[in-house]
């Protein structure tokens, strides 16, 4: 069953919650009200629906990948979030959580990243609304992720580098948990996915899914016989894009399909699958799956990939597997890189390495997918991980 | 005046030699850590006391071990101060009887705010131990209520926004948060955060019932080559605030 809102203790059945230090209580307790307050005002979502509209470049487009349809034997829709704004689903959140930082009267604004698409995104919001915006990044990823580093820069962020753990995602998170934890008087903090503590992943789960609700009336224009397809799949790290392009369907007869980093293969221990391969426990003020040890210290996941290169997940998604709501699985790096020249070979279009994830499983299970509907959340564009990719003097 | 210390440094097997200095210089208590390579509350001090002890073989089950011969052989009052993972992979249940055999009297759990803690509060008070709870400058009356309500051992005051770790100035919340404490509840109430000068810590001590000390006492840890050397800067260290937490103390 689909929850509308989590229970008045933010869980989603058992996972969810509030793990935070007092200090940020009271801001997460503003927070939820605030954004009730605005999800329910008629002007919010007016502005909000302009700037997605005007700006965002919202709807976007569902495209029939129609040579790849052909070599898989099946109708496969690319929902094309990689050609938004800044070029992912990131600033589908990023646009709400500036207009509500606004509203609540905070004038700075941090954020963490991994890809650096949901820095860049962030960075993209606060140059338009006039906000200071730092971003949290761990230096490994501001290695593999430079073109996305350049970018916030040129729009005004200051990107701090994080250099405590692996240097990735999870560090950068914590990093932006401890500045928020003294800065919060003045400064919100848009955390990039649908986890944390409650209120985060009810409102990005909001902001997000769009994208399935736009999918579900493109549809019915795309293929009038067969308006639902018959399974959506999505690349899941935190789990943002996969919680946008499924929530309208949670519950209905479409097979839900997330899909994690599998890294060097799960056998390895180094992978980022944490609904495949974790356990529960709390993360980053959420009780959900991660990686952890015996010990209850958490892992440092593993992926080629910055954005799915983290051990938890959004607690939501916790719930839908464990409710077996959402079917979840695991692609390699090697599986995913593939698939990044396959989707450049066949359609013409460059992926970001997280949604090649996705792509790769469809392929690999194409044999069982015969025929049927499928779309693919194509949640960002590739052009950060061209060089990670092919080498840089190539 | 109560030091905190990562449990495990500066090794597992060297790291109660540093309780028993600090005992020996006057300290009241302990606030002992299980070291955690998350702290989200901690400044980088703590985070790398927690990733050495971690390195060294330190964890759960390693720091409440250290809890119990502290306990047994400097006889202090000692709490272990800890995140709320740890617990959950251990069992709420077989961590507090871990707590309670090795003699610790109450549990600091720094991402855990009264709206989680009834589960915890419960377990643990059937083995008689404590959940202490926090109050932050942030905190709102109705939570202040709630926090007194859970009927905390004593609750932790913290005395300055942000993470653990030094500043260069007392903070100026910390007597009109425990001023609104007192209002509430006789509770007992002690601060931490931030303190990180014997200066600071008699500021503190004019008007809470404990100082807590950590990352300035830490970092004498970090900073020393051996457990030797990390024992005898304690004691000196230990020793200044204990004297400075004392010339204040009028009860």
């Amino acid at each position: 069953m689909r929850l509308e809102r989590p229970d008045t203790r933010g869980r989603f059945a058992g996972f969810g919650g509030q793990f935070a230090p007092e200090t940020l209580m009271p801001a997460l307790e503003e927070l939820e009200s605030e954004f009730a307050k605005a999800w329910a005002d008629p002007e919010f979502h007016a502005e909000l629906d302009a700037l997605l509209r005007d700006y965002v470049g919202r709807p976007t487009p569902v495209y029939r990948a129609a040579r790849l349809s052909d070599q898989f034997g099946l109708e496969l829709y690319l929902k094309r979030e990689d050609l938004a704004h800044t070029g992912a689903h990131k600033i589908n959140n990023t646009m709400g959580q500036a207009l509500l930082t606004q509203r609540m009267g905070k004038s700075r604004v941090i954020a963490e990243t991994g890809a650096g698409q949901h820095g860049v995104a962030t960075a993209t919001a606060c140059a338009l609304l006039g906000q200071e915006c730092v971003v949290y990044m761990g230096e490994k990823d501001i290695e593999r992720q430079a073109l996305n580093v350049h970018r916030m820069r040129m729009l005004g962020t200051e990107v701090r580098a994080v250099t405590s753990g692996a240097g990735t995602l999870k560090d950068a998170v914590s990093a932006a948990m401890r500045d928020w934890v003294a800065s919060v008087a003045d400064t919100h903090y848009i955390i990039g996915s649908v986890v944390g503590p409650h209120p985060f992943p009810w409102i990005v789960r909001e902001l997000q899914k769009v994208i399935g609700e736009e999918l579900q009336s493109q549809m019915s224009g795309k293929e009038p016989n067969r308006p639902r397809p018959d399974m959506v799949v999505a690349c899941v790290g935190g789990g943002s894009n996969a919680m946008g392009i499924f929530y309208p369907y949670v519950g209905s007869d479409v097979e839900l399909v997330g899909v994690e980093a599998a890294g060097y293969g799960l056998e390895t221990g180094q992978h980022g699958a944490s609904l495949v391969a974790g356990s529960p426990g709390v993360i980053h003020g959420s009780m959900t799956y991660l990686l952890q040890d015996d010990q209850g210290q958490i892992l440092e996941a593993h992926s080629i990939s910055a954005g799915l290169d983290y051990p938890g997940v959004g607690p939501e998604h916790a719930y839908f597997k464990e409710a077996g709501l959402v079917r979840y699985e695991s692609i390699t790096d090697d599986e995913a890189v593939a698939a990044v020249h396959l989707l450049a070979a066949t359609e013409g279009i460059i992926p970001a390495l997280e949604s090649a994830h996705g792509l790769a499983w469809i392929a690999k299970e194409a044999g069982n997918l015969q025929g049927k509907v499928v779309v693919l959340n194509l949640s960002g564009r590739g052009d950060k991980d061209v060089e990670q990719i092919t080498g840089p003097d190539e | 005046m109560l030091p905190y210390m990562t449990a495990g440094l500066p090794t597992p097997s060297h790291s109660v030699e540093l309780f028993t200095a600090m005992a020996n210089a006057g300290a009241d208590g302990f606030e002992v850590g299980i070291p955690y390579a998350d702290p989200l509350m901690d400044g980088p001090t703590i985070q790398a006391a927690g990733d050495r002890a971690l390195e060294a073989g330190s964890g759960v089950r390693v720091g409440l071990d250290i809890l119990e011969e502290v306990v047994s052989t400097a006889g202090k009052p000692s709490v272990v101060m800890t995140y709320v993972n740890p617990i959950l992979r251990m069992g709420i249940d077989d961590f507090a009887d871990r707590v309670a055999t090795a003699g610790g009297s109450a549990v600091i759990i720094a991402d855990l705010p009264v709206d989680e803690a009834e589960v915890f509060t419960a377990a643990f008070n059937r083995r008689g131990i404590g959940l202490v709870l926090f109050i932050a400058p942030t905190t709102t009356e109705e939570r202040l209520e709630r926090v007194v309500g859970a009927n905390p051992p004593f609750i932790y005051c913290i005395a300055d926004l942000g993470v653990t770790g030094q500043r260069a100035t007392a903070s100026d919340h910390i007597e009109e948060l425990v001023a609104r404490v007192r209002q509430k509840t006789d509770t007992p109430i002690v601060a931490g955060v931030g303190i990180s000068s014997p200066e600071q810590a008699n500021v503190a001590a004019r008007v809470a019932d404990g100082v807590i000390v950590g990352s300035a006492l830490v970092r004498e840890v970090l900073d020393a080559s051996d457990a030797a050397g990390a024992a005898a800067a304690l004691y000196s260290a230990v020793a200044a605030y204990a004297a400075a937490v004392r010339r204040t103390s009028t009860n």
